[in-house]
């Protein structure tokens, strides 16, 4: 079956400079009782984002008119804690297509991964750049190219480059799915279990 | 050169491997819950897949589980959606589901081990972080996503790549009232939430081999909490004394041949490591955490750490988290007026935690501000907890027994601390809300949220031991 496909994107950024964001915040545990996989963005940060009443805290970030775009743009360790990959159907569901952070979990990265939802890793340094760049100019844009491993703030031109894995990459940018992969290979299997 | 432990347990369960690709790992039993399968179940019904090998998985309902008047129907609607679903799902595709009411229920990492189902030399995965728990008995144990869960159960085998590994050596005493719980929140406290991301981790040193299955459990279990992949420590007597005889343990000839493998499993003494930590269990004193995740522990006695003394960067999200516990720089907690006391999750609720914990507080009394959960990991815990007297003693004390489940570790079901309030709890994450909206979690080992709810405080467990061993 075949996933969401990412090549290129060139877009403005969500800025969320908080550090060990776990999946707890990203979506709380009381909301996953859904058994399907749409429609998680609503609840996407969800006490931070509305009050005991629903009502929209009006100082957080998703509820800032000012800020819009397909990149969310986290501190360091995004994503830790709970596997749920309620956690990356949430961000996608929201509309967001990368997250940039200096740090990810890896089961979170996993998750992302296998959603057409890519985990950007930068340095602590170039990540500081993109958040002093939307301070500057909330429209700042980012360009992020998964076929050359780069991402750029578009303003100032300047760049780094990011590690994905190979066979992640391949999949993404064609829309492979792990299971076809897996299941290419289903006589290897059967032999493993017919040895052991 | 030699191998680590890891290593000979991966590379016996690579199906394949290819240059640039993930190795294809065999996977041996996958766990599954109510939470994270329904929408894996959906993805094999639109690819119009069975279950690849569905006697090598295992169901069962805890998350959302109420934990009293189990034998009712779920009250709340979603919730009792989501385990009828899994009920669905297990009876279509052929799986064994130990649900609500079976005398296997109970959390999933309770449950697997003490049936003899996780084994030295295993791997599993569960849609569920903290699969690293069944690590204890020598096995690769690891939490997986759900688009992992519909790959497990489309083909048994999980593509994944080699972790680093990375040793953590505990050696020496630990101090009266100091156990597994403690050392696991001393380590992470050490080196960071974060600190283990990206390696598999090794347990070793004699503190750790001193230690029970039980609290080797508690010491894997939160191996999550350092942002490990997973984490493990090699089998001996004790493991081999645990499995034996439970009800899905090998038996007769193939036990004998089972034993010879494991006795196998350790890391050769010139193995690698990508990284080797080592602490001394002396310094490990019961452990609290102040803040709003696991990394943020103190010993009971110290102080919350000033805003200044971190990285200019790192003061916003620390101070938040100050925030939202309702502490300020430098207070103490011992001594801080507390509301809940949560014992359970699957870090710390099965047997030999009940046991301590009944035989700590026999013949005392909770304190009046507070309310105490004592929740089971299993029915079989529950069961044994019950046959030895121990409901008894807890009722005297003001904890009742519940039923088990995952109860107040997730604010998932119906145990929920109230916004605002303090809950010592024996679970293994304090994020803002984990245990109900706007709720505060100090995490602690089972004897310090015992002490803590006979005084009605943050208590050090070893002022009270002082005071018994002088009467
Ligand atoms: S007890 Fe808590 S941590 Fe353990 S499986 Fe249940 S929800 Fe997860």
């Amino acid at each position: 079956m075949a996933t969401k496909i990412f090549k290129h994107i060139q877009t403005p950024v969500v800025p969320l400079a908080i550090e060990n964001i776990d999946t707890d915040q990203i979506i709380p545990a009381r909301f996953l009782k859904a058994t399907t996989r749409e429609g998680f963005g609503n609840n996407l940060f969800r006490d931070w984002r509305f009050d005991e009443n629903d009502h929209p805290k009006p100082d957080f970030v998703l509820n800032n008119p000012t800020y819009s775009g397909k990149v969310l743009v986290a501190g360091k360790n995004f994503g830790c804690g709970s596997s749920r990959e309620h956690a990356a159907w949430a961000i996608a569901d929201y509309g967001f297509d990368a997250v940039v952070s200096s740090f990810f979990a890896d089961i979170f990265k996993g998750n992302a991964l296998n959603n057409g939802l890519l985990p950007v890793q930068v340095s602590d340094d170039f990540l500081q750049k993109i958040f002093d760049a939307v301070a500057a100019d909330h429209t700042a844009e980012v360009e992020i190219d998964l076929e050359n491993q780069y991402i750029k703030i578009s303003a100032t031109g300047e760049q780094e480059t990011f590690e994905v894995n190979p066979y992640k990459k391949a999949c993404m940018i064609n829309g492979y799915d792990d299971i076809d992969y897996i299941l290419s290979q289903k006589n290897k299997i059967e032999e493993f279990e017919d040895v052991r | 050169m030699g191998q680590t432990l890891f290593d000979k347990i991966w590379d016996a369960h690579v199906v394949s491997s290819a240059e640039g690709f993930p190795d294809i790992l065999y996977i041996d039993t996958h766990f599954i819950h109510e939470v994270t399968s329904p929408q894996a179940f959906d993805g094999l019904r639109k690819r119009g897949l069975p279950v690849f090998r569905p006697q090598q998985t295992v169901a069962t309902a805890d998350h959302n589980v109420p934990t009293w008047d189990q034998h009712l129907p779920i009250k709340e609607e979603l919730s009792r959606y989501q385990v009828d679903m899994l009920t669905k799902n297990c009876k279509e595709f052929g799986i064994e589901l130990y649900g609500l009411g079976h005398p296997y229920q109970g959390i999933v990492h309770v449950i697997g081990p003490e049936l003899g189902i996780t084994r030295p030399g295993g791997t599993y995965v569960c849609g569920d972080s903290h699969t690293s728990t069944h690590g204890a008995f020598g096995a690769i144990a690891f939490g997986i996503g759900t688009s992992q869960v519909e790959q497990v159960l489309a083909t048994q085998c999980l593509l994944q790549s080699r972790p680093k590994r990375m040793k953590i050596e505990v050696n020496g005493k630990l101090q009266k009232g100091v156990g597994a719980k403690d050392i696991i929140l001393y380590i992470i406290a050490q080196i960071s939430a974060a600190g283990g991301t990206g390696y598999a981790v090794e347990y070793a040193g004699d503190t750790i081999r001193s230690l029970s299955m039980e609290g080797r459990m508690t010491i894997c279990n939160m191996s999550i909490e350092m942002g490990a992949r997973c984490g493990l420590i090699a089998p001996d007597e004790t493991t081999i004394n645990y499995v034996k005889g439970r009800e899905f343990a090998p038996k007769g000839e193939e036990w004998d041949k089972a034993v010879a493998y494991w006795q196998t499993l350790y890391s050769d003494a010139d193995a690698e490591f990508d990284s080797v930590l080592s602490f001394r269990a002396e310094d490990i004193e019961p452990m609290i955490t102040y803040g709003t995740n696991p990394g943020m522990g103190i010993g009971v006695t110290q102080h919350v750490p000033e805003t200044a003394s971190f990285d200019v960067k790192e003061q916003v999200s620390y101070k938040k988290a100050l925030d939202y516990m309702g502490l300020h720089d430098d207070e103490q907690l011992l001594g801080k007026p507390i509301d809940y006391v949560f014992i359970g999750s699957c870090t710390n609720s099965r047997i030999e935690d009940l046991r301590q914990v009944a035989e700590f507080v026999k013949g005392k009394h909770k304190a009046d501000n507070v309310t105490v959960w004592v929740v089971p990991g299993s029915k079989q815990v529950q069961e044994q907890a019950i046959r030895e007297g121990l409901d008894k003693i807890f009722n005297e004390a003001g904890f009742p027994l519940r039923e088990p489940g995952c109860s107040a570790c997730l604010g998932m079901n119906e145990d929920k601390i109230p916004a605002g309030k303090y809950c010592v709890s024996t679970s293994n994450r304090n994020f803002e809300g984990r245990q109900g909206p706007n709720s505060r979690t100090f995490l602690a080992s089972p004897l310090t949220a015992a002490a803590s709810a006979i005084t009605g405080r943050v208590t050090d467990i070893r002022e009270f031991l002082k005071e018994e061993e002088l009467v």
